[in-house]
């Protein structure tokens, strides 16, 4: 079935959504988690009266807007690329998208537009507490706003709450409410927006402990340091818990995912989670070849067990499991998947058939093969290699194991800040300081991998189970999609440069008497 | 009633004026904002009338005049995918 596709399209017009997905995401995560920093800053400011939060709050939102206005917008070009080159995906999900997509724009546009300029221009004008006001609501707004891309993120993991429709060819939504609160969308979300709040703190801290270091606005960065590292242990505790959370739905609802993940080929109970691995070269299983062996890893017997279903004895499938099937944990081998995928796919072309004919009792059997198929219909496009169905088990384990390692680290690192702080040796404690300095791009590392794990671990599918990257991908030039991946690159090279210059520069001249916009 | 709709008219066009001013000295009293708005703004050309216009056509919406035909491509590229 799939032998004639050209395989370097889907291949480039990946790299390409996700070249702009990353770039985008560059900028998404330091809104959503600066935007509370400075609105607690601010809090404390109204609270007490002390013009230094003023000044301080002042700082943090022009590093704020910096980051925002070179950011924003970018994400609209993943909106051009989903017409242009995924357009076959986009008519396919078009209702379920529509709602959260516009829910979001509106949102968006409301509650960040309109605030962020009473934010920026109301100081000294409008009373503080409208203003105080004002700066929660573009933090709640910004937040709220990631909501709905998420939960269309969330439902291409796991598709629910909708009914697809063979005479359009379209998902309609079917329950508004099982789509926003399916397991994956909460986890998703919760579990990125805790992990961008973290991201913030580190920002907050690592640019404080600079000024700490040069002994610049020592005052001004101590006390950054104090609320960021106390938002910062917050969140980071509440990214572990939503990520442990995560791992259980994916091993749900994404086992090949939660297998690549560990690297998992052969299932078992009591099964032990890799805590440092080294994937060899050399594949476990030839006809898989994305399936790797280890080189070396020390394990923590029993614990991937426990994290995924609370109980040491419950029983993990492998890689090979989940391809050849295990009676024992009713586990369907892909080649029953395939064969009832194809059956599928079969009845839609039936269907189409007896719709031009206009053959009603056709259509309607046609229709019931198809209802009755439909959730493996993606899997009768791997007739031919089957093997395609595994996802590239390095990068997935890897990028996991990275997000995972970083963020534990990122919790003991909050902690021990907010001990030299306690104890009053912050600011001469010089091997921390710079330590907060490497923290910032390793918080960016941390933000990008959990996208790599969450995307690259759900490969081939595009909505999982349901449509592969293969049909989702538009019949368009190859040479045309390496164009666009180019000018992509370029432009954002360029913004992030503007971007990185523009807050240099600003960190450099530091908190004003009065701030600036 | 006519001087009641005349306050209420006085004190609309003092809200909206207030609103203008509010923005007018906003933007006028930006120092690093001019620079990021004209970043935004050249952000905004380059995506709308260059990358939209020129590189980025709806596909299906292009290539085809209704829904119906639209469907029926999406339907022959998942029965067929080539």
């Amino acid at each position: 079935m799939t032998e004639t596709f050209d395989y370097s399209l889907i291949d480039w017009s990946r790299a390409q959504f996700a070249l702009t997905a990353m770039y985008h995401w560059i900028f998404v995560p330091l809104t959503l988690g600066l935007g509370f920093i400075m609105a607690i800053m601010e809090t404390i400011y109204v609270r007490t009266g002390d013009p230094a939060w003023k000044r301080i709050t002042k700082f943090w939102m022009t590093i704020f807007g910096i980051n925002f206005a070179i950011g924003v917008a970018t994400g609209i070009i993943l909106e051009f690329e989903f017409g242009t080159n995924w357009s076959n995906y986009s008519w396919f999900v078009g209702d379920i998208f529509g709602a959260p997509l516009a829910i979001e724009g509106i949102m968006a546009f409301f509650l960040e537009s309109t605030f962020i300029a009473v934010m920026f221009f109301g100081w000294n004008k409008i009373s503080k507490k409208f203003h105080l006001i004002s700066t929660w609501l573009v933090a709640i707004g910004a937040s709220l706003s990631a909501l709905w891309i998420l939960v269309a993120n969330a439902w291409m993991q796991l598709p629910v709450g909708m009914k697809f429709n063979p005479e359009t060819a379209r998902n309609e939504m079917a329950n508004f409410w099982e789509v926003l609160l399916s397991p994956m969308a909460v986890s998703k979300f919760l579990h990125t927006i805790s992990s961008s709040y973290t991201l913030a703190a580190l920002v907050v801290i690592g640019i404080s402990s600079w000024f700490l270091l040069k002994k610049r606005h020592v005052v001004f960065a101590r006390r950054s340091i104090v609320v960021a590292a106390v938002f910062g242990l917050t969140t980071s505790l509440f990214t572990i818990l939503t990520g442990d959370y995560s791992a259980k739905v994916i091993a749900r609802h994404q086992p090949m995912k939660f297998a690549a993940f560990e690297g998992m080929y052969v299932g078992q109970r009591n099964a032990p989670l890799i805590a440092i691995g080294v994937v060899s070269s050399s594949p476990e299983d030839p006809e898989n070849k994305n399936a790797k062996d280890f080189a070396f890893k020390i394990e923590i017997p029993n614990f991937l067990s426990y994290m995924a279903f609370q109980d040491i004895n419950a029983f993990i499938p492998g890689i090979q499991d989940l391809m050849d099937g295990n009676e024992e944990h009713d586990i369907l081998p892909v080649s029953e998947k395939i064969t009832r995928g194809k059956l599928a796919i079969d009845a839609l072309a039936d269907f189409k058939t007896a719709k031009n004919a206009g053959d009603e009792e056709k259509m309607l059997k046609s229709r019931q093969v198809l209802d009755e198929n439909f959730k493996y219909f993606g899997y009768g496009y791997f007739v031919d290699d089957p093997s395609r169905l595994i996802p590239n088990v390095p990068v997935t384990f890897y990028s996991f194991h990275l997000m995972v390692a970083l963020g534990m680290w990122f919790l003991l690192f909050f902690a021990i800040v907010l001990l030299l702080v306690y104890k009053g040796k912050i600011a001469g404690s010089g091997f921390w300081l710079r330590i907060a300095i490497v923290n910032i791009p390793l918080a960016y590392i941390a933000s990008q991998a959990g996208w790599i794990t969450a995307e690259m671990g759900r490969q081939p599918w595009v909505i999982q189970d349901l449509m592969p990257t293969l049909t989702a991908v538009s019949r368009l030039d190859t040479n045309a999609v390496i164009t666009t991946f180019i000018l992509f690159a370029l432009i954002f090279t360029t913004l992030l440069i503007a971007e990185l210059k523009i807050m240099f520069k600003q960190i450099k001249l530091g908190p004003k008497p009065e701030g600036g916009n | 009633m006519i001087a009641f709709t005349g306050i209420m008219e006085n004190k609309k066009t003092n809200i909206f004026r207030r609103i203008f001013r509010f923005y007018y000295d906003g933007f006028r009293s930006m120092t690093v904002g001019r620079t990021l708005w004209i970043i935004i703004l050249i952000k905004l050309f380059v995506m709308f009338a260059i990358l939209k216009l020129f590189f980025f056509p709806n596909y299906l919406k292009n290539n085809f005049d209704t829904d119906e035909e639209r469907g029926n491509h999406v339907i022959e590229q998942l029965i067929n995918p080539k």
